[in-house]
């Protein structure tokens, strides 16, 4: 558990980086600062490890005030990853990984083995163990920078903007693994974030900061996404919040027509306006418009959405983008359970909106962990 | 009568000249890094500082040797170190800014994370800044090593403290031409096999800066 305490930072030429900040990131969870470029989040995160000490107020790990222990000694006791990683360019991989535990005085040979064995973790092919740096892509550099901080096993691991630096495509193969990782080792984490988006992603509890160092709000995800605390918090999250907080319900509960689905060799039923013919194996192969001749063309049917693991966002994202307004569900195996109208889509949003509303009037809110479901667009297979 | 047997006048054979060489003008070189590591380090940690160091270090290097010697050899009298503390004295202009650079190419983010994971000051020094800096460091001590090696030559005018500038003096007074042209080839092939030499070493020294093209490569 990391708690601020009051903390503020003033800098010697009078700016104020953080104000008076209190919050308590809980252990076993991923705790976002975000908010826009001087706000102080990088401060804050720095405080934690004593790169920069704090004007006012104390930080406490498990109760203990950081200030009152050696920094070398402190900091070895807590993972850091950076946006380029900051990898030693002279050492190899496997060695930069293991440069924690021989300062914690490892012998090589036992560090060298821990390392190799991050490396699986963060699915580094182990022939790259003894490669330099600069001969790796930035993502994977990422990696190595991910394992470096978790090679001492520490219990706190701050994060700054680590996945900003790679591009959109690698930047989400990492959060995801980053999840993974976590579920595993179960780390408390503190991460510095300028991307909302990354931030309700990742988050189990989001701080959202305003310049000057200001808390705005700290919340979980879904709270901060349906209640902004103010007009900044508002802004900040942009437009389209509400349709990220579908993120957080799950499309099972999304009514589907097996009607309009038919296989090779069954006629079109038409009284419905859209057909969907799918293979033997029921695979989706395309859609036809009610009354059209035999043979033409079947229409593509853009992405799927799989109802068991998929959040509503993906549901609506599907049948905003079919040409026929209507998604089409999958199974885990890609076959296909039904298909639902935007209408029935928005139907389910409306329902999950008011039990939302009922579970919170009875109090029968939880404070735990997100649930998420996967936003995930499939491709047609 | 091979081309490497020298007169007895010169008093030393071209085995013993090739080694007053390599001690004088290496030695005057090593030294000089030993100053100029603190310098540099300090010259790149406080920016202010390093412009006044530079030019000190330049006018240092306009200083005739000649007007060093004598004045030197009222304190160190007619010996090598008489030749040596100039050498080492010029050898600053050249390693103070490679240093610098040395240091200035270490990635803030690198210094950032070492501290982050709890390096010391001294360790951090020795273990990522040194090793990082070396190749800059590296280019500067082979300049300054030929250079060293031929200036050194004027060294042959207090005496027997030129290394292969004694031969040269010698073919002046004695009028041999071939002794002349012995004392430039020798130099020119010491320095080019001391360049050679050092490139070496840095190559052995920094296994990881091979086929390394600029600080940043594309991030995928």
């Amino acid at each position: 558990m990391i708690s601020f305490v009051q903390v503020s930072k003033r800098f010697p030429d009078g700016t104020v980086a953080v104000d008076g900040l209190t919050l308590t990131a809980p252990d076993g969870a991923i705790t976002v600062l975000v908010g826009p470029s001087g706000c102080g989040k990088t401060t804050s995160l720095r405080m934690v490890n004593r790169l920069i000490e704090p004007t006012d107020g104390k930080i406490l790990i498990d109760g203990v005030d950081v200030a009152g222990r050696p920094a070398a000694e402190l900091r070895r006791s807590i993972g850091y990853v950076i946006q380029h990683a900051g990898l030693f360019p002279h050492r190899t991989v496997v060695d930069n990984i293991a440069t924690v535990p021989v300062l914690l005085g490892a012998s090589r040979r036992d560090a060298r083995n821990r390392a190799r064995e991050l490396m699986e973790l963060v699915e580094l092919d182990p022939a790259l163990a003894t490669r330099y740096p600069h001969q790796l892509s930035g993502g994977q550099q990422q990696r190595v920078g991910v394992a470096r901080a978790l090679a001492a096993d520490p219990p706190v691991l701050l994060m700054d903007e680590p996945f900003s630096a790679v591009d959109p495509i690698v930047r989400k193969n990492l959060q995801e693994q980053f999840l993974r990782i976590q579920s595993e080792v179960g780390k408390t984490i503190l991460f510095v974030t300028h991307d909302i988006d990354e931030a309700v992603k990742l988050g189990d509890r989001i701080a959202v900061l305003r310049e000057g160092g200001i808390l705005a709000q700290y919340d979980t995800p879904q709270q901060l996404l349906a209640h902004p605390a103010d007009e900044f918090v508002e802004n900040f999250l942009g437009l389209d919040r509400g349709v990220r907080r579908l993120s957080f319900f799950s499309a099972e509960a999304v009514p589907l027509l097996t009607e309009p689905v038919v296989g090779p060799g069954v006629a079109p039923d038409q009284t419905a306006p859209w057909t969907l013919h799918v293979d033997a194996d029921r695979r989706p192969r395309g859609w036809s418009a009610s009354g059209a001749a035999e043979g033409t063309d079947l229409i593509s049917i853009g992405h799927t959405f799989e109802p068991a693991a998929d959040s509503l966002r993906a549901a609506l994202d599907a049948a905003v983008l079919s040409p026929t307004g209507w998604a089409v569900a999958v199974d885990a195996d890609g076959r296909v359970v039904g298909v639902a109208s935007q209408e029935s889509i928005a139907a389910a949003i409306r329902s999950a909106h008011d039990i939302e509303a009922l579970d919170k009037s009875s109090g029968r809110e939880t404070d735990g962990p997100p649930t998420r479901f996967a936003d995930a667009t499939r491709p047609v297979r | 009568m091979s081309i490497f047997d020298l007169p007895s006048y010169v008093g030393s054979s071209f085995p013993g000249l090739i080694a007053t060489q390599l001690e004088v003008s290496l030695g005057a070189v090593a030294a000089g890094l030993v100053l100029a590591l603190p310098i540099g380090q300090a010259c790149a940690r406080w920016p202010k500082l390093y412009p006044p160091v530079l030019s000190v270090a330049t006018v240092a290097y306009s200083i005739p040797s000649l007007a060093f010697f004598v004045l030197l050899i009222a304190y160190t009298g007619l010996t090598e170190t008489t030749v040596l503390i100039p050498l080492m004295i010029y050898s600053l202009v050249l390693l103070i800014p490679g240093v610098v650079d040395g240091v200035r190419a270490v990635p803030p983010e690198v210094r950032l994370s070492a501290d982050a994971m709890g390096f010391g000051p001294a360790r951090r020094y020795l273990q990522v800044e040194l090793p990082i800096a070396v190749p800059a460091i590296m280019a500067s001590v082979r300049i300054a090593a030929v250079s060293s090696i031929s200036l050194m030559s004027v060294g042959g005018v207090i005496g027997n403290y030129g290394g292969f500038g004694d031969l040269v003096s010698w073919g002046l007074h004695e009028n041999k031409i071939r002794l002349i042209w012995l004392a430039i080839a020798s130099l020119a092939v010491l320095a080019m096999l001391c360049d050679g030499a050092l490139l070496l070493l840095q190559r052995t020294l920094t296994p990881w800066s091979r086929g390394r093209s600029g600080r940043k490569r594309a991030a995928q």
